[in-house]
């Protein structure tokens, strides 16, 4: 390992806690989603987030200790992934923006000079190359579907719009690890993405959202109001019963 | 919602070699997304390595009440289960 302890250990928890924020977001869909069939698409998706949160988290010190007793402020996902649920199409609108992402950043994430973390991205690629199609799916037939659908999607897509640039975003933890080649530099994908999340959104006879005021943060700890509200049931159970086992 | 959607019956191969075996079937809005949800619902423990699915609207059936004419014939024809060879010892594998 040639990148400083603390800067690695600070990019797992990066990468573990936007599995396993957006991992316990889509299972809240459980026993709630539209049909019987997509309950259990968005289960899978939320299992592969939180089984490779437990990779990371488990990297990165204690994955429970990590997941059940750290507060907001030492969480280190993205804003992206707290969003709220809202309806369906919100919900796949954030899937196709993160899931795109995720992809991208895991393809190189696999040439890392970290063992751990190539053996991480190799397994994961592959989850998330398909938590991208299905995403992508749903969008088209959301996108270009009835007027209703249509509509949802893209205030969907406008909801979540605003996150994005904070997948880009380089500071200096980054940075030196970008430098000691452990993390691939996300701005070297930034026009990939854009293109393939217009082309998804061209096939959903979709027009990109306009670009509104960034919002970002997430990475330092400063989250919206949301994600107290996701982490309150999540660890309702270790925090009331500390190590309490079943 | 589901209730809208088609039903496609779902087929899977378990390895390399065998048949695509009826497991169930899903409801989905077209055929891409009918192959996703057949993913998702009959390979999440390694069930398979292929899969197909099918219209259910597409299958052709046999009609029930016609099961006597069908099926009933075939039960005293033993003649044609190939179960009165004595096989030599010495022939394995049969």
């Amino acid at each position: 390992m040639t990148a400083p302890d603390a800067a690695r250990v600070d990019y797992l928890l990066r990468l573990g806690d936007d599995a396993l924020i957006l991992g316990q977001r889509l299972s809240e869909w459980c026993g709630h989603a539209p049909a019987l069939e997509v309950d259990l698409s968005l289960a899978n998706v939320a299992l592969d987030l939180v089984g490779q949160a437990t990779l990371l988290l488990g990297e990165a010190g204690d994955a429970d200790k990590l997941a059940f007793h750290r507060d907001v402020l030492d969480f280190k996902n993205c804003l992206l992934v707290e969003q709220p649920n809202g309806d369906f199409a919100q919900t796949i609108a954030r899937q196709l923006l993160f899931s795109t992402w995720q992809h991208m950043l895991l393809q190189r994430l696999v040439n890392s000079s970290d063992r751990f973390l190539v053996e991480y991205a190799s397994k994961a690629v592959k989850e998330v190359a398909y938590h991208r199609e299905l995403a992508s799916e749903w969008a088209v037939r959301l996108g270009d579907g009835t007027d209703e659908s249509a509509k949802r999607m893209a205030d969907g897509l406008d909801w979540c719009w605003r996150f994005t640039p904070e997948l880009f975003e380089v500071d200096a933890t980054l940075q030196t690890l970008i430098d000691a080649k452990v993390a691939p530099d996300p701005r070297g994908f930034e026009d990939e993405y854009r293109s393939a999340i217009s082309s998804v959104l061209s096939d959903a006879q979709l027009e990109p959202p306009a670009d509104q005021r960034a919002i970002v943060g997430g990475r330092r700890g400063h989250h919206s109001e949301h994600l107290g509200h996701v982490l309150a049931p999540m660890q309702y159970l270790q925090r009331t019963y500390p190590d309490a086992t079943w | 919602m589901s209730g809208d959607w088609p039903l496609w019956e779902v087929f899977v191969r378990s390895k390399g070699g065998l048949s695509h075996r009826h497991v169930g079937s899903v409801h989905a809005p077209d055929a891409q997304l009918a192959l996703a949800h057949a993913r998702d619902t009959y390979t999440r423990r390694m069930e398979g390595v292929s899969l197909w699915v099918v219209a259910s609207k597409d299958i052709v059936a046999s009609d029930p009440d016609q099961a006597g004419e069908l099926f009933e014939p075939a039960e005293n024809k033993i003649y044609r289960h190939p179960t009165f060879y004595d096989i030599p010892d010495e022939v394995k594998h049969i």
